[in-house]
């Protein structure tokens, strides 16, 4: 199933790419696309950490979400920037993660990274160490809302 | 017709515009903020929103076309890869003892369920050092 969806997406990748359908292009398409598969069967990782197809139908709208919330991040990371007095207050802080697999944490964690404002620095089994430009955005995190949201977005799978 | 494409040419210009301003504001933090890690955030200004912005307007330009397709990879790569390289850049600047400028440092506080960290002396705050995983 995994194996299928792998191939099914780079085939399609391949075709979006080329933008030519001849015979010899969509031929060594399939070719390269059986070869980076069968790679990837090898190295083991067509399991539910490096190929979670089931958070796909669930994925729409948690990156909706954390647009959201990355765009109301960067208008607050702008309007300091901007500011005369730079009024900067790095903090560091540590959080607990609830998520339950793999792909749940590395979700969380990127989507800390991305907010503007906050970046995950180190993972620690569910210990996750956070660098917030600004005090309020360490609380945030602090706060869990988007820990909650992705456990949310994990749990659906 | 010929009003529609007015719009959308329109639109895509303001997205373009908007998109640019993030990038320039991002560039300007860069410059004005203290040290690595604060210059990360602002950068993550352009890598985000600024990216967002500016390639939905040349989306608008592109029309329904395979170039667009295209620029929505560019966008997931951005959306996908940056965060891996920012964590990359902290978590080398740790290593490497890069001290942040810290307002306040949290890193020792009690996190419900943490087991890991269950003995940690509290650190004056900007002193304390990463501690390499064992």
């Amino acid at each position: 199933m995994r194996t299928l969806f792998l191939a099914a997406s780079l085939l399609a990748f391949w075709l979006a790419l080329s933008g030519h359908y001849t015979l010899f292009l969509i031929g060594v398409g399939i070719l390269a696309t059986v070869l980076c598969v069968a790679a990837a069967s090898r190295m083991h990782i067509l399991d539910e950490e490096g190929q979670p197809t089931e958070l796909l139908l669930s994925a729409p709208s948690y990156w909706f979400w954390l647009y959201i919330e990355i765009a109301k991040s960067a208008w607050a990371v702008t309007r300091v920037i901007l500011h005369p007095s730079l009024p900067i207050s790095p903090t560091f802080t540590k959080v607990r993660a609830s998520q339950q697999t793999a792909a749940g944490q590395a979700t969380y964690a990127n989507s800390i990274t991305l907010t503007p404002g906050t970046i995950t620095t180190g993972v620690d089994g569910d210990i996750f160490t956070v660098h917030a430009l600004l005090k309020d955005g360490a609380d945030d995190v602090e706060a869990g809302a988007m820990d909650a949201r992705v456990s949310k977005f994990e749990g659906t799978a | 017709m010929e009003m529609i494409s007015q719009a959308a040419h329109a639109a895509s210009w303001v997205l373009i515009v908007a998109g640019s301003f993030f990038l320039v504001a991002g560039a300007l933090g860069m410059l004005r903020m203290p040290d690595v890690y604060t210059r990360m955030h602002a950068a993550s200004v352009i890598d985000t929103l600024g990216a967002t912005l500016l390639i939905l307007g040349l989306a608008i330009q592109a029309g329904f076309t395979l170039v667009t397709l295209k620029l929505f990879f560019v966008l997931a790569l951005l959306f996908f890869f940056g965060p891996v390289a920012s964590h990359a850049l902290a978590q080398a600047a740790l290593y490497a003892g890069v001290e942040p400028i810290l307002d306040e440092d949290r890193r020792n506080r009690t996190v419900p369920g943490d087991t890991a960290n269950k003995d940690a002396t509290p650190e004056s705050p900007g002193k304390s050092t990463p501690t390499r995983p064992t």
